[in-house]
């Protein structure tokens, strides 16, 4: 049951996030952050399909999140679901077209083993 | 500092603070419930409306709102490492409030994520340009 949940909440926040980046890159650059301008922004992406399924695998992923909290520790939970930043990283190279370069790989593997870490 | 700059570490600590808090009030909340919630839809919302729940479900939108802007400019491969930043807090927030025994290993793992951090923050946060995002956008 423990690593089950870890896997349908890997797998939904790899899914969710690559999907919300996608949607924000499309929308391009918020420059204005006074109150009704973000509403106007939020109410604009609102209907944008992608996000609606980002939102979608996000929910997934809480409720998977929370039913782990309720027998395994925060200290479990939370570094055990860093599996998903090598995939994550991978996905955004391929999918969304960024530039990873070395420093990237390099901060990315010192983080992921250092959120192993935590969970010894 | 840049505008683009400045911009993006005021919203990456505001993700940082918001994910950190926010999961130490769900973790609190749940561990407090009176019951097992079992896999009824039923139990789990009532256990939003419990108090530090709530307050851990309002934190995390606002976590999931200021992301949505960083994202807009910042790469994911640049958020993600960024942002894990939060885990380091999370052990502190853990052994301040929970009483945890932060070990040898668990500093070393604070150390790796810090210098992680440190690295990906060096690189520019946005790497697509205007084309790729239409190359991107048709392709969809």
């Amino acid at each position: 049951m423990r690593w089950f949940l870890v896997l349908v909440i890997v797998a939904s926040t790899v899914q969710a996030d690559v999907l919300q980046s996608l949607e924000m890159k499309r929308h391009g650059e918020v420059k204005d952050f006074r109150p009704g301008k973000l509403g106007r922004v939020l109410a604009g992406m609102a209907g944008r399909r992608y996000l609606i399924l980002a939102v979608f695998f996000m929910a997934i992923s809480f409720f998977a999140f929370m039913k782990l909290l309720t027998f395994a520790d925060l200290s479990f939970a939370v570094p055990v679901t860093a599996g998903s930043f090598v995939l994550e990283t991978i996905a955004a190279k391929l999918l969304l077209k960024e530039a990873v370069d070395g420093r990237r790989w390099a901060g990315v593997g010192l983080v992921a083993c250092g959120v192993a870490l935590l969970a010894l | 500092m840049g505008r683009l700059t400045r911009k993006t570490w005021i919203l990456t600590a505001l993700v940082v603070f918001t994910q950190a808090f926010g999961n130490f009030a769900l973790s609190w909340g749940m561990k407090h419930q009176s019951q097992d919630l079992g896999i009824s839809p039923v139990g789990y919302v009532e256990a939003i409306f419990t108090p530090w729940v709530a307050i851990g479900v309002a934190l995390l939108i606002v976590w999931l709102l200021t992301r949505m802007m960083l994202l807009s400019w910042a790469d994911l491969s640049f958020v993600l490492p960024v942002t894990s930043i939060g885990y380091v807090l999370s052990a502190v927030i853990g052994k301040l409030f929970f009483f945890e025994q932060i070990s040898w290993s668990r500093w070393l793992g604070v150390s790796l994520i810090v210098a992680g951090t440190v690295l990906v923050g060096l690189t520019r946060p946005g790497t697509t340009q205007q084309e790729t995002r239409e190359l991107v956008a048709e392709r969809v």
